[in-house]
């Protein structure tokens, strides 16, 4: 689950990290008065789980009170495109409304896992506020990394290390070093997948203050955070994939015409990427799991049918614990009460696939079989 | 010969008495492993379709002996049942449950080093010497005992592989899936290098997917160390950045981890590529000839 900015700032404020004082806002109203707080002066950000805000035009300074409601009433209800959001861009719900901060320096400090040592490790760079993945692409020698071994936890020596690089001595490697623990901590404890500070910014007072914050919590521990269950932003979220996960189905929904379902998640890759090969492209990818019933199947057809762009379905099942007669179960029942008006091609294989094939067949419904996923991915392409 | 699990392995296993720990349990049994005992706490003393159901791995390992385990507790408890049987010597462990937060993971995996132990998963489907013995969820049925080393982060596309392998008449080994997380215990490397000693593989087929750079690691591996024939595929050439494909570990962040590049790494270290998902046993079958 990804937090909002605003959210990632209140988290680490309660691990004693710095952030500028500020205050959400979901109306004009609450923004202007947010603003007018800090006297008018104020940094306007849209508040959107995407990068790039700034040069989409979503975040804003403010000499006064005139201007923050100006920039307030433009960038609330706009749809900010960013490299991060895709074309069609998203549209800003909420807003940041923050004190004005005296920058000297812009720095990078992140801490993700490195998943080739199965360690967290704390990512630096002097080259602050610019995207990090093009950093490491031209300059890979200004990106700094220190693994963390679980047991030892982060050493002062390796914060201290990062800090001499930065040129940071004195009060500010102590306090870059408090920062890096704190961020440590926070991220072990809240299960975050991802934690950026980007920029992180040494003031012209000296203080090291997160002017951003981006942060995304293991979805797999958020029964561990049932309290930041209240922070998801249901608009941030595809309405399909949401109505997937109620079922318990896999759901990502794509940009092409073919409506893919199929068990395990390698398995439904394997199948968009064969469909490619044929010429076609991809609706979603939906993945019915290991033990779907004729309910999850039926429901998964609804899901795939709700989407206009589908012209055509593949259902491609490798029956292991899933069991084909029970997914043909699952087809003809969903045929029955939702209408398939286009083309659906099956192809069952595996555990009782002759009783499946037997169930469509007999259902007296117009399904296009395949035996092979080279068969079943051209027949599904030709029939659109 | 075959790698890690055979006619000598005696497995336990741990949530046998739960739904699918039970189905799965007997499934092993059925097909031919030496299944000597469950594990769930408060239930020993019980016993499932006949399979002995002890209180803790800890008993279990005293008296019957057991050398490999199969998981099967749910998420919020599968990090400390890892722990349990690395913690009486069980030298293998399966982890089939699926979910278990990547912090834990993280942690066991320190814990792991330098022991004696191998952790197969989670969040995979296990591993099958055909003919010998079965620790996991695949289907029997279509594997053949043969010369072919699978080793996969997939589940049901690993079944599609195999069943093309088996169609064409090549037997498998050992097939391994180590899993779609994050943080595996066993890698591809781990596998390959076991798969080079095997003298009963003459063959390896090796199916990643997009998220991390353990494809790319494997394949500098093979360049460096392989004398046999390996055979690689890709899932998700057509996956978007930044969304995950059902497993925690299939998601193409940072930039990093394209199928585009661990194609490309692939071919650049010899590994023979099979781009389509349906030509991945009759590739391996041109390298043979």
């Amino acid at each position: 689950m990804k937090l909002h900015e605003h959210q990632g700032k209140e988290l680490l404020k309660k691990y004693g990290v710095s952030v500028p004082r500020g205050k959400v806002a979901f109306s004009i109203e609450e923004a202007v008065a947010a603003a007018k707080e800090l006297s008018g002066k104020a940094v306007v950000k849209a508040q959107i789980h995407a990068g790039g805000r700034g040069k989409g035009g979503g975040v804003k300074v403010a000499k006064n009170l005139e201007e923050a409601r100006a920039y307030t009433s433009q960038i609330l209800g706009m749809t900010l495109i960013t490299h991060q959001t895709g074309p069609q861009g998203k549209k800003v719900g909420r807003l940041l409304i923050e004190e004005v901060t005296d920058i000297s320096r812009e720095l990078y400090l992140g801490l993700t896992l490195d998943r080739s040592l199965g360690r967290l490790t704390l990512i630096a760079s002097a080259e602050g506020g610019m995207e990090i993945e093009e950093v490491a692409k031209d300059h890979p020698e200004k990106i700094l990394k220190e693994t963390i071994d679980p047991v030892a936890g982060l050493l002062p020596l390796q914060t201290s290390r990062i800090a001499r690089c930065f040129g940071l001595s004195g009060k500010l490697e102590a306090d870059f070093g408090q920062f890096s623990q704190a961020l440590y901590k926070a991220y072990l404890e809240i299960d975050a997948s991802m934690l950026e500070i980007n920029p992180l910014v040494v003031t012209t007072a000296e203080q090291l203050i997160a002017l951003d914050a981006k942060i995304t919590i293991d979805d797999n521990a958020m029964y561990r955070h049932p309290e930041l269950e209240s922070w998801r932003d249901l608009s941030e979220e595809d309405p399909a994939e949401l109505e997937a996960k109620k079922f318990n189905l896999n759901y990502v929904s794509l940009d092409g015409t073919i409506g893919c379902m199929v068990n395990g998640a390698g398995l439904a890759m394997a199948t968009m990427d064969i469909i490619k090969l044929h010429g076609g492209s991809p609706a979603n990818f939906l993945d019915v799991g290991g033990s779907a019933t004729k309910e999850t199947v039926s429901e998964a057809f609804k899901i795939i049918l709700r989407d206009p762009k589908v012209k055509a379905i593949l259902v491609n099942i490798f029956g292991g614990i899933m069991k084909c007669d029970v997914v043909a179960e699952g087809i003809v029942a969903a045929a029955r009460e939702l209408k398939i008006h286009v083309p659906l091609v099956v192809r069952l294989k595996g555990t009782n696939v002759e009783r499946g094939r037997e169930i469509l067949s007999n259902s007296g419904m117009k399904i296009i079989p395949a035996d092979g996923l080279a068969e079943a991915a051209s027949s599904v392409v030709r029939a659109i | 010969m075959s790698i890690w699990v055979d006619k000598n392995t005696k497995l336990i296993v741990q949530g046998i008495t739960g739904s699918h720990g039970k189905f799965h349990a007997l499934g092993c049994r059925d097909y031919g492993t030496n299944v000597v005992g469950g594990v769930t706490p408060g239930k020993g003393g019980q016993n499932v379709e006949g399979i002995p159901v002890f209180n803790s791995v800890f008993e279990a390992r005293e008296k019957i002996g057991a050398n490999a385990t199969m998981i099967f507790v749910p998420a919020k408890f599968a990090a400390e049942a890892v722990r349990e049987a690395m913690a009486v010597g069980i030298e293998l462990i399966v982890c089939i449950t699926e979910g278990i937060p990547t912090l834990d993971m993280v942690k066991v995996k320190r814990e792991l080093q330098g022991k004696p132990v191998r952790l197969i998963g989670p969040n995979c489907p296990g591993i099958i010497s055909p003919g010998q013995c079965k620790i996991g969820i695949m289907p029997g049925s279509i594997h053949k005992p043969g010369h072919v080393g699978v080793v996969s982060r997939s589940g049901t596309l690993t079944y599609e592989a195999v069943d093309q392998l088996t169609n064409l008449g090549l037997g498998q080994s050992t097939c391994v899936g180590i899993g779609g997380d994050p943080v595996p215990g066993t890698k591809f490397i781990d596998c390959l290098r076991a798969f080079e000693a095997d003298s009963q593989t003459h063959a390896v087929v090796m199916i990643g997917e997009i998220g991390g750079t353990d494809e790319e690691e494997a394949a500098e591996f093979v360049k460096r160390e392989m004398k046999k024939p390996v055979v690689g595929f890709i899932a998700g050439q057509t996956a978007p950045p930044g969304k995950r494909m059902g497993h925690a570990g299939a998601i193409i962040a940072g930039g990093k981890g394209t199928a585009a590049e661990k194609i490309e790494k692939f071919r650049s270290c010899g590994v023979h590529v099979a781009m389509s998902p349906a030509d991945i046993g009759s590739t391996l079958k041109q390298t043979l000839s």
